[in-house]
């Protein structure tokens, strides 16, 4: 029952505030969304410091991805699976906490003046790093399912469906999680 | 779809969290989806002309899109009251599900179809981050920095980020600087 609410490394202080510090300062670079955020994280988490493996990272992406809410709450299973329930205090608000206090500020110290040189310069500027780091955020995920043809071929499926349909993402996900139980995704 | 005349108000801090409460339990993959339908067709809190701004407001400020549209939302008409209400309403629940799916899994993992389900869904979740990467391809034909450049820093930060694994912060302020300097030398030309 602990390690269900307090995980491996439950009320451990220093990864807590590790956890804390290392999202919040990704709140701020999530220039293109949380998502972007992944490959970092798993970067930390799994390479630095080995509190999870690069299943168990990709496993609380799908599982956020299933469930109803915004895709940020991936970085609550994040925490959960290092440190339980402290741990997802730590990512999320880590994760949120940045970000909203900038947002709360921009929306009650005046309107943004997105016309202007400075934002045009900003927005298209960082527009083709958004796209290279979600292209590298989903590259990242596959890294538990390169070795199976079977997943592979998923991915493709689901980028054509997404890309020229307009199937729901929950659809394409059930889809993933009945051919994986059928054993096609070993 | 409102007019500006026609437009409704929240009931206060409550029926904002009441909302986006309903409109996060519909986001299955994603809020933004159903964030339109229900702010601005069943809510008619806006135009939509209003809620795209302040989609382009929520992706210029970092973190969460949705997550910074609540709060701007919620702010605008209940103060920080209707903001802690919006992103509270959005994310309750919706943690309270993920959690209990999380110790679900935790507790199930060990059966092969359990496993095989979530490879499954990882490789599609993998699947549907690189479409939404491909969709934004069309609006960087455009670019102020021209399409040699676009496409570089897109594939340099590919490499970096997905090949190297540098840090982010590196990358967004080291090649993310560089490209808006040259976009804004761009832009005054």
């Amino acid at each position: 029952m602990s390690t269900l609410l307090f995980g491996a490394h439950g009320l451990d202080g220093g990864v807590l505030l590790s956890l804390f510090l290392h999202f919040g300062m990704l709140s701020l670079l999530a220039i293109g969304g949380a998502i972007t955020t992944a490959p970092d994280m798993q970067r930390y988490v799994v390479g630095e410091h080995g509190w999870l493996s690069d299943a168990q990272f990709t496993t609380s992406v799908a599982i956020a991805q299933a469930a109803p809410g915004p895709n940020v709450l991936f970085v609550a299973v994040v925490g959960w699976n290092i440190a339980g329930l402290a741990g997802v205090a730590a990512t999320l608000a880590g994760s949120l906490l940045p970000s909203a206090t900038l947002a709360m500020a921009a929306s009650r110290f005046g309107d943004v003046r997105r016309k202007s040189r400075g934002m045009r310069a900003f927005t298209n500027g960082m527009a083709p790093l958004t796209l290279g780091l979600l292209l590298a955020t989903g590259w990242i995920l596959t890294e538990p399912v390169r070795n199976s043809p079977g997943a592979m071929l998923l991915v493709p499926f689901t980028v054509v469906m997404l890309v020229k349909t307009r199937i729901s993402p929950i659809w394409l996900v059930a889809v993933g999680a009945v051919v994986g139980a059928f054993g096609l995704t070993g | 779809m409102p007019e500006a005349g026609e437009l409704q108000r929240p009931r206060g801090a409550l029926d904002i969290a009441r909302v986006f409460n309903r409109m996060a339990l519909q986001g299955f993959g994603g809020v933004l989806a159903v964030a339109q339908r229900e702010l601005v067709e069943r809510e008619r809190w806006m135009t939509p002309a209003q809620f795209l701004e302040l989609l382009s407001i929520g992706q210029i400020l970092p973190g969460p899109n949705i997550v910074n549209m609540a709060l701007i939302i919620g702010n605008r008409f209940c103060g920080w009251r209707g903001a802690a209400a919006a992103l509270a309403g959005m994310l309750c629940l919706p943690l309270l599900i993920v959690l209990l799916l999380a110790v679900l899994y935790r507790e199930t993992m060990s059966q092969p179809m359990v496993a095989g389900a979530l490879r499954g869904m990882g490789a599609v979740a993998a699947g549907l981050v690189i479409g939404t990467a491909l969709k934004l391809v069309g609006s960087l034909r455009h670019s102020p920095l021209g399409r040699p450049a676009a496409a570089s820093v897109a594939l340099l930060t590919l490499l970096a980020i997905g090949v190297w694994r540098w840090p982010m912060v590196v990358v967004v302020l080291g090649l993310g600087g560089a490209s808006v300097a040259f976009a804004w030398w761009r832009l005054g030309k």
